[in-house]
């Protein structure tokens, strides 16, 4: 994109020229930093590189991920890669999801204002506030849901008025849900029952024994399985 | 993305590539009605990968002149590290009095990390007496990036045995048959596992939804959307802090310690912040550092997370493991090829087993979508290079259209911001919508397929040292499956894990040492290697040349 356009922005408030159309994190390191922390996955999926940022011009802060967000012509930017959030403790099989057992945990999801700044800083574009607000009714299932895609790198904890640790609690509402609300598949309970039985370890013998002629010949004899068979 | 808001790009691609993108639309139709291409046959997979595959680029590698494993052919950008001299000078190391004590020492804090550290525990090993370490932070990690799912062989029509088969076949008949075993017959043990400890697996009428990947002959990845890799490591991570098990981040192993006779017996560790080295002597080690995308083997662009740099690999080895199939590197078939900004990143696996199909820059099929990696990744170099199909972007890079749109044709509208809801964000981001337009893809740097060697418990070939997940071989051979490294990482992280534990409860340290390190130097210098490299590679530097030569170290 752009090939040779530079583009101006500032790190902790000193200019750098980096190229256009780059991601912040690969401005910082064109611009001469290199990474301890603020770096982790470079795909958007573990939360290490937080930053915040202002556009020239403007007063509002924005967030972002530095490996998913391009840089802009005047950005202001610093990274927060550390959210000195404490979380509750738990004994997932001694809860129970019944009661309002995320208030009690982390009572302070009673502080919040409903103001928004949580969902306006989630990179991850989620419903923070209204996962909070599902959370203050004892809705287990709608935190776990709205809270599906969070990367956990803490932005909407550092800027919540009402110091709400939004991502641990939805961790622990997640995992409620997922013991609580869904049996195990029996098909799974079946398995397990026929490999404690020693049902294939004849079959496994015999495979771990054969030949390489031999294994080839059944790999080019299998069966493939069609979408249609199980009817999803 | 300024460019963006000119007339020539629309929807997030510039005009010459909408050209091409219109070709794609204009067989779409036809294309769903005839279904995908066949599979290769054996033959037809053979030539593409001899001809085409990165791996078989014979002068991309040479043989390993020291060592355990000497003479192994493998990767210059591997044998450079494993030739290399040590970062600590041994007799600079102060090892008379240890900073820290652990039972089990856990090097690295990704999935397998994780898995052995809560299996410890389960092996009677008090929490406090377990230590996790880490380069980055506790999470930081592949596993977390992970996106199409995990096979375990759960439903009726299926079995480990043939699962047994699939892996098999998949890794050329090079996988050490004993580790494959414990693989198939543990995993659903380990989907219950997860089950228990409240991991949200797509369900649907009270059973998994479980799908095809590249190479499986029968229906067996679980998912989470295409968070699973997430879904799994943070609920991971959650128990190990609600266990309150220790863990030091930013606090790599820089050596691994033996003791006087050649059991693991510790590591030294290096604080990244304060660059202050600390002595941890240990009962028992579980190496689980992961693999090594961020060699960038090749010169390719990986999926890999910022500190995937083999360095467990290095130590284990200069510690005496044997490493083993390091010569096999895999290549995902789908890595982003546009926008240049994510270039590299993984397109999952699971776009094709939805019905996303490989075509060309004239909108032709050219392969079944749903080949094992290396032949699928092979196909697509062959149909850039070879036969010169490939779409050029704006950047000078070549790739093909996946075809995304199929998968809303098939499904249904909606499906891929449901269902795969991680890819979606990725394109979104730079003003591509995959729901509507196809993506550009070129084969990237997924997986180190070797590793240390281990058998069916984890064990090394260093006593007291068990080893899991990336970091280990064998489990794959040469080509690794689709969802078979999560699978791998809880498997082997359970059973280095158990094994750790059981061999900490009976074996003491006895007096530290590096000796082991001093001998692999003598070793160095005896094969004529100079000392112009050191290793292990605690991070990639990714600053420009230019500014590197004027860098002046003065605080």
């Amino acid at each position: 994109m752009d090939e040779g356009k530079m583009t101006r922005i500032f790190i902790m408030g000193k200019a750098y020229d980096v190229p256009a159309g780059i991601t912040i994190m690969d401005a910082m390191e064109y611009a001469g930093y290199r990474f301890v922390r603020g770096a982790g996955c470079r795909s958007g999926f573990c939360g290490a590189c937080g930053t915040v940022y202002r556009k020239e011009g403007e007063y509002r802060l924005e967030f972002a991920l530095a490996c998913q967000e391009m840089v802009e012509e005047g950005m202001h930017l610093t990274q927060l890669p550390f959210t000195p959030a404490p979380r509750a403790a738990y004994h997932l099989d001694d809860l129970d999801p019944r009661e309002n057992v995320l208030l009690q945990h982390y009572p302070e999801i009673a502080r919040c204002v409903s103001c928004n700044t949580c969902t306006k800083a989630c990179p991850q574009d989620l419903e923070v506030m209204d996962y909070v607000q599902a959370a203050l009714r004892g809705d287990i299932a709608r935190v776990a849901e709205l809270s599906f895609d969070c990367i956990q790198c803490g932005l909407c904890s550092m800027r919540c008025p009402a110091d709400i640790k939004h991502y641990h609690m939805a961790q622990m509402a997640r995992r409620l849900h997922g013991l609580s609300a869904s049996r195990e598949p029996e098909h799974l309970t079946t398995r397990l029952r026929e490999i404690a039985a020693g049902t294939y370890e004849a079959q496994l013998d015999a495979l771990v024994a054969a030949s390489v002629v031999e294994l080839k010949a059944q790999y080019a004899a299998r069966e493939i399985e069609t979408e249609s068979e199980e009817g999803s | 993305m300024s460019g963006e808001q000119t007339a020539k790009w629309i929807g997030g691609y510039p005009s010459a590539m909408r050209e091409s993108i219109a070709k794609v639309e204009a067989t779409r139709k036809q294309r769903l009605q005839d279904g995908p291409l066949a599979a290769m046959s054996a033959e037809a997979r053979q030539e593409v990968l001899r001809d085409w595959h990165p791996d078989y680029k014979e002068d991309k590698k040479r043989d390993l002149l020291v060592g355990p494993s000497k003479g192994a052919r493998m990767p210059h950008e591997v044998v450079d590290l494993l030739e290399a001299y040590p970062l600590v000078n041994p007799r600079q190391i102060d090892l008379a009095k240890p900073d820290l004590e652990a039972s089990v020492l856990i090097l690295g804090g990704g999935g397998a990390a994780s898995v052995a550290a809560l299996f410890a525990h389960t092996q009677g090993i008090p929490t406090a007496d377990i230590l996790m370490v880490t380069k980055l932070r506790h999470g930081d990690c592949n596993s977390i990036m992970a996106q199409g799912g995990i096979q375990a062989a759960d439903r009726e029509d299926d079995s480990p045995a043939i699962h047994y088969l699939d892996v098999l076949g998949g890794g050329h008949y090079t996988n050490k048959p004993e580790l494959v075993r414990a693989l198939v017959s543990d995993g659903p043990m380990m989907i219950d596992w997860h089950e228990k400890l409240g991991v949200l697996y797509d369900k649907t009428g009270g059973r998994y939804v479980e799908a095809h990947g590249g190479g499986t002959s029968r229906m067996r990845m679980h998912s989470a959307k295409d968070y699973t890799g997430m879904e799994l490591m943070r609920v991971l991570r959650d128990e190990v802090r609600n266990l309150g098990i220790p863990i030091l981040e930013f606090a790599p192993a820089v050596e691994l310690l033996l003791d006087a006779d050649g059991h693991a017996a510790g590591a030294v560790l290096l604080n990244l912040e304060t660059e202050e080295y600390c002595i941890v002597r240990a009962h028992a080690i579980v190496l689980a550092t992961g693999g090594f995308g961020r060699l960038h083997i090749q010169g390719y662009p990986t999926t890999n997370h910022y500190g995937a740099t083999a360095d467990g690999l290095i130590l284990a080895y200069r510690a005496g493991s044997r490493i083993i199939d390091m010569d096999s590197v895999q290549y995902h078939p789908t890595g982003v090829a546009f926008p240049a900004a994510i270039l590299g990143q993984l397109a999952t696996e699971k776009l094709r087993n939805q019905g996303a199909e490989p075509v060309n820059a004239d909108g032709e099929p050219f392969v079944y979508p749903l080949e094992p990696r290396d032949v699928e990744a092979a196909a697509i170099i062959r149909e850039c290079y070879g036969r010169d199909k490939g779409v050029t972007t704006p950047s000078q890079i070549r790739g093909v259209w996946l075809d995304t749109p199929m998968i809303e044709a098939l499904h249904g509208p909606g499906t891929i911001k449901k269902g795969l809801a991680a890819m979606w964000m990725m394109w979104h981001r730079h003003g591509i919508d995959i729901a509507v337009d196809p993506a550009l893809v070129f084969p990237t740097l997924h997986y180190q397929n070797g590793g240390v060697e281990i058998d069916a418990e984890g064990r090394t070939d260093v006593p007291g040292l068990f080893a899991g997940g990336e970091v280990a071989g064998g489990v794959h051979g040469k080509n690794r499956l689709m969802g078979n490294s999560l699978l791998d990482y809880n498997v082997f992280g359970r059973r280095a894990g158990i094994a750790a534990a059981t061999w900490a409860k009976a074996h003491a340290p006895k007096r530290l040492s590096l000796a082991h390190v001093s001998a692999y130097v003598r070793e160095l210098k005896a094969a004529g290697i100079r000392p112009t490299r050191t290793a292990p590679r605690i991070l990639p530097d990714y600053r420009r040349e230019a500014l590197r030569a004027h860098r002046l170290e003065v605080l």
